[in-house]
């Protein structure tokens, strides 16, 4: 399998734990069905924690952008949680780096939602 | 007459997205052979799945009937992979540019630039009778 998907509650926020590659296909569409079901059922602060995510492609940066947008017009927040040095890079080269709120800690991240 | 080009590639794939991956690891044994180092290896096979990507979803559109020719060569410190697929083309200038703020957050649009990013040359050209041509170049370090 490209990619697994565990989601856990840690206070209010709904963290997303993902591993392995975010690619088109099974890997792009298991996260877009997983970040819509999380926002179709009211949640309104998710963490995605991508320190395992080895791989991503435009199709994943696709989802990440996607999933922004989708929880922010349900007035949600999604933030991001540990990138690798590769996925950091993508997101700088797509100028999409400073579109989300990155954290490196997931209790600062927890904490940083209000 | 001998160009002093050596092929390290030359297969052709169905239009299905297995192939993408496929066709990856196969450029990837390749650029491994041509002496690029894991980091490299990493932008160049992305830049490989970007374009086979294209090639098979908005190119073929995973029409069985047409397929993807892939060829990768080394010649002149110039790591060459050819893409070429039957699709019906697109006009370059056409593609908008992921990085203006109108298009920062859509969905889809950053393949192609993604190759720009990662290979030093990127060359598209229409090819006969129908289908695009794909030219991703790495040049190869002096010191390998």
């Amino acid at each position: 399998m490209s990619v697994k998907i565990d989601t856990r509650k840690v206070g209010d926020v709904t963290v997303i734990d993902v591993s392995g590659r975010i690619t088109l296909g099974e890997g792009s569409s298991a996260l877009r069905d997983v970040l819509r079901d999380l926002t179709a059922q009211g949640n309104k602060k998710i963490l995605l924690n991508l320190s395992e995510v080895s791989y991503i492609d435009s199709s994943g940066i696709g989802e990440l952008v996607s999933g922004f947008t989708s929880v922010a017009n349900a007035g949600g927040t999604l933030k991001l949680l540990g990138l690798t040095k590769r996925v950091k890079d993508l997101l700088q080269i797509t100028k999409l780096y400073t579109v989300f709120d990155v954290h490196e800690e997931e209790a600062h991240a927890i904490r940083s939602f209000v | 007459m001998d160009t002093g080009a050596k092929e390290l590639l030359d297969n052709t794939y169905p239009s299905t997205l297995e192939s993408v991956d496929i066709a990856e690891g196969e450029v990837l044994k390749a650029a491994g052979d041509a002496g690029f180092d894991e980091d490299e290896q990493h932008r160049i096979g992305m830049a490989v799945r970007e374009c086979m990507v294209n090639a098979i979803v908005h190119g073929n559109r995973y029409n069985r009937n047409k397929q993807v020719r892939v060829v990768a060569a080394v010649s002149g410190g110039r790591f060459t992979i050819r893409i070429i697929d039957q699709g019906e083309g697109f006009e370059i200038q056409e593609v908008p540019d992921p990085l203006h703020e109108n298009n920062l957050l859509r969905h889809s649009g950053r393949g192609l630039f993604l190759m720009g990013a990662f290979m030093d040359d990127v060359k598209v050209r229409k090819v006969s009778p129908s289908g695009t041509e794909v030219t991703l170049v790495k040049n190869v370090a002096p010191h390998r």
